[in-house]
């Protein structure tokens, strides 16, 4: 299989989705001829022309309002976000109609409309360009919400959003753009709602999401030398959550770790705590649960600072090490 | 259009002429449904038999037919709280909508939504809103899909004074004017965001005078005269179908019931309230179609009677309808999707 960039992986799905589909179409800020802020449109606006790759005044609130109005009109919008700290402009359009309308006109409609969003931190953007506010989404009944880790999925998982009919929000990880792997070139869709083992072990099941699967992957090959056999999931989906993925991991390895990049209090990872606390899995623990998450600060400029913020290959290894040495 | 025959000589106005008799009648008839279901509305809140809130739009009427008479089934509205007005301007029947605001599964959303959220995708009404400014971008995104869709309809968005002040308000009119989308925006000026008066709000004295900063025609109309708003109407749907763009309409208008059921009225006088029932736009407009000879008195008397008979049927209709049994409510979030488990 030949290997493609996140970046590039996202472009040709965006492509064939356009080629399939007269409907869909594309908006955003600076994603026409600039090719958007992290290349991910690139030529786009060549290829499908200005009235599909459309520029959008710096409207964040109007633009997502555009997008919900556009799909209940019968077209399929792709919005990107710049940086999804601006999706704090939209949250409006996003939580008040895009996820409510199908549920509160009784199911009489739905609103196809697909959010991608650059998210995360480790770019020296400082605060307000570096957030991972995807947990704040997925609270949100009405919204399915994904963060693809890999090429494939960062593909697959648009194709899915873009079929899907109802409003899926995509944080793509900034630092994964570059990142390359085999991806398909058929137009291969990744389910939403179900996660991926990336890595089999019997010591410890490691929830992580985005960025943090590569870390935590990373953690776990240090760990493999002193003889700690990490299992880590690949959660892909935050809204609907792949329950069963996690609890039968967690029966197998009696320990469970969430890293997550988002802060630390109230995050993906506090609700697949309570979930596995609430679960058959729970008489099964033989260790409290772990959360690693980001600290309880906004992401600081200075680059050493900046990584100790959230979560490093090297901090997730002592975490996981003391879990399963038993040593808190 | 077929021709006004009888009174109408060469002095009246465009819409008497453009206009037939049948939709002439038909538009009285829908703004005498409008004041009918509000107060049918507010009776059921006085004698304890409704449960939401609700935002009444008695006095406005004018603007909510006169914005929405020439509207197909395929052009689209967006509106708001107060939205009983619009929704049966653009074709909703009065029996669902009462079903609706007494949480009944025969209501337009199932009683999921209530007053604040009737919407009928069956008539092109994209939903009233519970958010100030919420239907502004929507309506611009549903006319940004009809030019995409290359067809030959228009997105007709309500909105009042209060959300003139939203950034929603500013970034619609925005790009509604760069891509010159086919949108009317009509701005139903009822004096009043809840308790603030549009002269302590607002920094114009006419909203319609901020269409100049998206450059696009912003007029301001008599709202409670239904000919002065659907002949502004007209001309802005010509417009937008021209291919020329959007089109901002004020029309001053009037609330004479309060904000919603907690409204004291102490923000406003007695007078100012008396002086708008006044300028009442249902009989002033059944005054003209009696001076043009449109309507007999005979005729304007049955649309009176008849009304009353439907909206009285109405409320029988949602009193009998059925409370809502499906308490799992959580599989209604998402659209089912095709081959997945029931």
């Amino acid at each position: 299989m030949r290997e493609l960039s996140y970046a590039q992986a996202i472009q040709e799905g965006l492509a064939q989705a356009m080629e399939a589909d007269p409907r869909v179409f594309i908006m955003g800020e600076d994603i026409g001829v600039y090719g958007g802020a992290f290349g991910v449109t690139g030529d786009l606006v060549e290829r499908f022309g200005a009235d599909r790759v459309i520029d959008t005044p710096i409207s964040e609130l109007g633009g997502a309002g555009v997008a919900v109005g556009a799909a209940l009109a019968g077209s399929r919008p792709i919005l990107e976000f710049q940086f999804s700290d601006f999706m704090t402009l939209a949250m409006e359009q996003i939580v008040n109609q895009a996820a409510k309308i199908r549920f509160m006109f009784g199911g009489k409609t739905s609103v196809p409309v697909v959010f991608r969003a650059p998210s995360g931190s480790g770019t020296g953007a400082a605060g307000q360009h570096s957030q991972s506010l995807e947990a704040w989404f997925a609270h949100v009944p009405g919204l399915k919400v994904v963060q693809p880790s890999t090429p494939a999925d960062a593909k697959g998982l648009l194709l899915s959003a873009i079929d899907d009919p109802d409003p899926v929000i995509i944080f793509e990880h900034k630092l994964l753009y570059k990142m390359k792997g085999d991806v398909p070139e058929t137009p291969d869709r990744t389910p939403i709602g179900k996660a991926a083992v990336r890595r089999l072990g019997k010591d410890v099941t490691v929830v992580a999401t985005a960025i943090m699967v590569h870390r935590s992957l990373e953690a776990a090959e240090l760990l493999a030398a002193e003889g700690i056999d990490c299992e880590v999931i690949d959660l892909r989906t935050l809204r609907p959550l792949d329950t069963a993925t996690i609890i039968e991991s967690v029966k197998k390895t009696t320990r469970l770790a969430c890293v997550y990049e988002g802060v630390k209090t109230l995050g993906i990872g506090t609700e697949i705590s309570a979930m596995i606390a609430e679960s058959e899995a729970f008489d099964y623990l033989d260790a409290p649960i772990l959360r690693l998450g980001g600290m309880e600060t906004p992401i600081p400029y200075n680059p050493q600072l900046e990584k100790s913020a959230v979560p490093q290959a090297d901090t997730i290894a002592e975490g996981l090490r003391k879990l399963v040495r038993g040593s808190f | 259009m077929a021709k006004v025959t009888g009174g109408a000589g060469k002095n009246v106005r465009p819409f008497y002429g453009k206009y037939s008799k049948d939709a002439l009648r038909e538009a009285l008839r829908r703004m005498q449904i409008i004041r009918k279901f509000e107060e049918g509305a507010e009776d059921l809140y006085v004698r304890g038999l409704s449960y939401g809130t609700m935002h009444l739009s008695v006095g406005q009427e004018a603007s909510a037919v006169g914005a929405t008479m020439m509207l197909r089934n395929s052009d689209y509205i967006t509106s708001t709280h107060r939205g009983h007005g619009h929704c049966i301007g653009k074709g909703a029947e009065a029996k669902y909508m009462f079903a609706e605001f007494l949480g009944k599964e025969e209501g337009y959303c199932r009683g999921r939504g209530g007053s604040m959220h009737i919407a009928d995708m069956a008539t092109g009404n994209l939903g009233a809103n519970g958010i100030v400014g919420g239907g502004l971008p929507i309506a611009t995104g549903a006319a940004m899909a009809i030019k995409q869709q290359k067809r030959d309809d228009v997105a007709v968005c309500f909105f009042g004074d209060g959300a003139n002040n939203e950034g929603a308000f500013h970034e619609s009119l925005n790009m509604a004017a760069v891509w010159k989308l086919p949108v009317i925006f009509v701005c139903e000026n009822n004096q009043y965001g809840m308790s603030v008066s549009a002269e302590r709000s607002t920094a114009v004295k006419d909203i319609a005078t901020r269409a100049a900063a998206y450059n696009m025609p912003g007029v301001v109309v008599d709202g409670n005269s239904i000919a002065d708003v659907a002949e502004a109407m007209d001309e802005a749907i010509a417009r937008a179908k021209r291919g020329e763009g959007p089109s901002l309409v004020e029309c001053k208008t009037y609330r004479t019931k309060g904000h919603s059921r907690s409204d004291r009225n102490r923000y406003r006088t007695k007078e100012e309230i008396e002086e708008w029932k006044l300028r009442d736009p249902i009989p002033a407009f059944a005054s003209e179609l009696l001076t043009h000879g449109i309507l007999s008195e005979a005729e304007v008397a049955e649309v009176d009677v008849e009304t009353t008979r439907e909206i009285a049927d109405a409320i029988v209709f949602a009193q009998n309808g059925t409370d809502p049994t499906h308490i799992d409510i959580a599989s209604e979030v998402h659209t089912p999707l095709a081959g997945a488990a029931a």
